[in-house]
């Protein structure tokens, strides 16, 4: 078994105004190849991972502890200009609103093309004929077109495969997505979804798809892990949190999920209890916590 | 966060006023500049027990006179007196009482004027919209100069033409940017909320939109404030204000300039307050839309 | 019909009429394409559809506050197309309805206390602030919000409260009907089902009838007892939640229904593409 492509350890992030933790304690390995969900509600810290490990979190959020591991490396001990040089071309971000990722006064081929000349050195003509090829390969209809169009002839179906051939323009060794489909019609979600997967197989990537919709995590990801206010509750392969999930806030959440084959789900909010049992354990994590500092 | 009713605080009741004035004090420019507007209107509410001297009271034997610190003054007069004699810095104080009436009076009317026609240009649209707008262009094409002259031309010299004038010429800038404001708002799903439950269009034009649209008009008004008094001071600059036996800072600024090489300190002292006080006003506006801003966007 | 609260025939909203310079005249987009919709007493119809499919249109036309260009809609017997806004006011206390966004939806500038009250003062539904106040109060305990939230400004409550307070102002003047907007869309699943056990309760005790927008269908398949499906302007399909989900007609509705993820494995899905 090789070496994980992403290791995190023990993560830990706090606010920089109150000390608040963010992330607490989070571990988690990603394999190549694998498609590994981050999943959670709003506020449990997902967002937060996928931009400590990209290295663009916020200036109020501060990581306290715990390393990140890219192929062994540790990114969180790199300056600014190294740890562009080492994300750069190997980790790549495929962003939750197609809209506001592209810039709205250049043109589709200069948005594609500037990764590729910036990292692989290519020329002009080089980079245009290769952004054809992705865009192609992300099944653009018509790509001489795109390439020549401005973001907001798009649809946002159409924005979000750019944005995706863009992710992969670089051969990149980690893909993140944050929530690429939710701000999609679920007819574009299903196809973007697809999309996703196929090129993720088909050049081996890893992937790191945030999400807080279960069911996306179960028709895209290998494994996952499931976040609370920033602590791991659950973590393993997706058929196992599924079929037999150990924590009782896995199990809540999925009693909470409405679905249309089961008419009577989604109506029971998560129990109360459920939620304090875990607040008791995120809180006796923090006394261990600062009973060790 | 997870949403969990029950055990969602709600904070313990702020005294919303007393959080509101410590919002307001916490912007170094809303404390100095409003300080030194209310600092302004005490010299003109209590100009005639301030003031050293009358400031009408001509003494040919004092005139000249340069303000304390230079050679030849007289400690009688602070800031020396003007070639009749008159001292400098009692009508400095008197000056304020024309300053302020006409900032005040002539930002509110013109505030009052151009909000209306705003708030109905941007929320009733079309027609009411075409007619408003068309009538802000083609104002504000006149030049404003020649108009105040012809307002003042017509209404005899006086601080109620100059107050009729500023009113008159800028009213424009209130309506547009309230209608612009008032457009924003008005696709508001409250708004929307308020139809829904039955209030009728005047009713929801006055009490949900128009307390949306007040931080911004209360920033412009004391913009407006400054501006009123540099347009005053213009006026009496060129004569078309008051008498010419009141004190006024562009009066001053006025006879000044005639003996600039004599007695420059006439020229410079009504000057400084002038400047000191569109400072103040300016900043305040600033302080003030800072600090009404972020109470909403906590 | 008479049995039917409302009763929707041949609606057509077209936008953009006149608005061209010098006087050319724009054909006007139609958003809906004559849309036949009932909702009977108490009943919960969806309406479901992908964006730009009408279906927010169809809910505002529903309440009049988007005048249909032809068609005509019927709110108890009673038509309400091209009826002016003086006429329509006494109908407005029958038909309400609850936002997506609750921080957009209430005023910023006032506290909930007024937010809840006028509605009352305005409809005569209370003669006093006194009467108001204590009618605001049972509502308040209705929908689980605190009293302390009487005092607060919307954006001092956090989302959750907000939305709660949004029903609240909804259910305050006791409509017949109430139109949802895509009220959980956003919001996390612990919410969503909060709001969801919510609603269902208010229905029952007030014997609501309500129109449920949502784009999400299996949140309308848990709470909606008919559904109309919208695409492009047009119903393409309409009947019972449990006929429409099990056996779809439409090629459109199947291929919708097959887009949403369950959070079940199967392989297949990715790969299936539906006709449609």
């Amino acid at each position: 078994m090789s070496a994980p492509l992403l290791s995190i350890s023990h993560l830990v992030a706090v606010s920089r105004r109150d000390g608040k933790p963010l992330l607490r304690d989070v571990s988690l390995d990603i394999a190549r190849g694998e498609v590994h969900g981050l999943v959670g509600e709003s506020g449990a810290g997902k967002s937060t991972i996928a931009k400590a490990i990209l290295g663009i979190l916020p200036h109020g959020i501060s990581i306290s502890g715990g390393s990140i591991a890219l192929e062994g490396e540790d990114l969180l001990t790199f300056d600014a200009a190294t740890l562009r040089a080492r994300l750069g071309p190997a980790v790549s971000l495929i962003p939750q609103d197609p809209l506001t990722a592209l810039n709205p006064g250049r043109r589709i081929e200069a948005q594609l093309t500037d990764g590729l000349r910036l990292w692989k050195g290519m020329t002009a003509k080089q980079a245009r004929e290769r952004a054809l090829q992705l865009l192609e390969e992300v099944q653009m209809r018509e790509p001489a077109r795109v390439m020549r169009a401005y973001p907001h002839e798009l649809s946002g179906g159409m924005r979000q495969r750019v944005l995706i051939a863009a992710a992969f323009a670089l051969e990149p060794k980690l893909v993140i997505a944050d929530e690429p489909t939710t701000a999609l019609d679920v007819t574009v979600q299903k196809q973007i979804l697809r999309l996703i997967r196929t090129m993720q197989e088909r050049h081996g990537t890893g992937v790191v798809f945030v999400t807080h919709d279960l069911g996306v995590v179960a028709q895209i990801c290998d494994r996952a892990t499931l976040l609370y206010m920033g602590k791991v509750m659950e973590q393993g392969s997706v058929r196992d949190l599924l079929d037999r999930p150990r924590h009782a806030y896995t199990k809540a959440l999925m009693e909470a999920c409405p679905r249309y084959d089961q008419p009577g789900r989604g109506l029971a909010p998560v129990p109360e209890a459920v939620f304090a049992a875990c607040r008791a354990e995120i809180a006796a994590f923090d006394r261990a916590e600062a009973g060790h500092a | 966060m997870a949403e969990i009713v029950t055990t969602a605080v709600i904070e313990a009741p702020p005294r919303r006023f007393a959080k509101t004035l410590r919002a307001l004090l916490a912007q170094p420019k809303v404390v100095w500049g409003g300080g030194f507007i209310l600092f302004l209107i005490a010299l003109a509410l209590l100009a005639p027990f301030i003031a050293p001297h009358d400031p009408l009271a001509q003494d040919l034997m004092s005139g000249t006179l340069p303000p304390i610190g230079f050679a030849e003054h007289d400690v009688h007069f602070i800031l020396g007196t003007d070639d009749l004699g008159r001292d400098v810095l009692s009508r400095l104080i008197y000056g304020t009482r024309v300053a302020l009436t006409v900032a005040f009076v002539a930002a509110i009317l013109a505030a009052v004027f151009g909000t209306l026609l705003g708030l109905l240009a941007g929320y009733y649209g079309g027609v009411t919209d075409t007619i408003v707008s068309r009538l802000i262009e083609i104002w504000m094409a006149f030049p404003p100069v020649l108009l105040s002259i012809l307002v003042v031309a017509i209404m005899g010299s006086g601080v109620t033409s100059v107050i009729a004038a500023i009113a008159i010429i800028d009213w424009t800038r209130f309506a547009r940017v309230v209608r612009a404001e008032t457009m924003a708002q008005a696709q508001a799903d409250y708004v929307t909320a308020a139809r829904t439950l039955g209030f009728s269009r005047l009713a929801i034009l006055f009490r949900e939109i128009l307390p949306n649209v007040a931080p911004v008009l209360l920033a412009l008004l004391t913009l407006e404030m400054g501006i009123a008094v540099i347009v005053e001071a213009i006026l009496s600059f060129v004569g078309l204000s008051v008498s010419s036996d009141t004190p006024t800072w562009g009066g001053m600024i006025a006879q000044g300039r005639q003996i600039i090489y004599q007695a420059w300190w006439v020229f410079a002292a009504p000057l400084a307050a002038l400047f000191a006080t569109v400072l103040a006003f300016n900043q305040l506006g600033d302080g003030l839309r800072r600090a009404l801003d972020p109470v909403m966007q906590r | 019909m008479r049995n039917n609260l409302i009763d929707a025939r041949g609606v057509v909203v077209a936008y953009g009429a006149p608005r061209a310079a010098f006087g050319k005249r724009l054909p006007p987009k139609p958003v809906l394409h004559g849309v036949d919709l009932t909702i009977g007493r108490g009943e919960t119809v969806g309406i479901v559809g992908e964006s730009g499919s009408g279906k927010t249109t169809l809910g505002r036309a529903l309440l009049g506050l988007v005048q249909p260009t032809s068609g005509s809609i019927h709110f108890d017997g009673q038509e309400i197309t091209g009826l002016l806004e003086a006429a329509m006011r006494p109908l407005r206390r029958r038909m309400q309805m609850i936002f997506q966004d609750p921080m957009s939806s209430l005023n910023p500038r006032r506290a909930i206390r007024h937010i809840l009250i006028d509605p009352l003062l305005l409809h005569g539904l209370a003669r006093s602030r006194t009467e108001a106040e204590t009618r605001v109060r049972g509502v308040l305990d209705r929908v689980g919000l605190p009293l302390a939230a009487l005092d607060r400004y919307p954006h001092e409550l956090s989302g959750g409260q907000r939305q709660r307070v949004g029903i609240a102002r909804a259910v305050v003047l006791e409509p017949d009907f109430v139109l949802a907007d895509e009220i959980v869309s956003g919001l996390d699943v612990s919410t969503q089902a909060q709001v969801l056990q919510l609603l269902g309760q208010l229905k029952r005790e007030m014997n609501l009838s309500m129109a449920f927008i949502s784009h999400d269908l299996s949140v309308v398949r848990a709470v909606c007892d008919r559904v109309y499906v919208l695409s492009g302007g047009r119903v393409v399909e309409e009947g019972a939640c449990e006929r429409v989900f099990s056996a779809p007609q439409d090629p459109y509705t199947r291929t919708l229904i097959d887009a949403i993820p369950l959070p079940v494995i199967d392989p297949a899905w990715l790969e299936r593409r539906s006709q449609g």
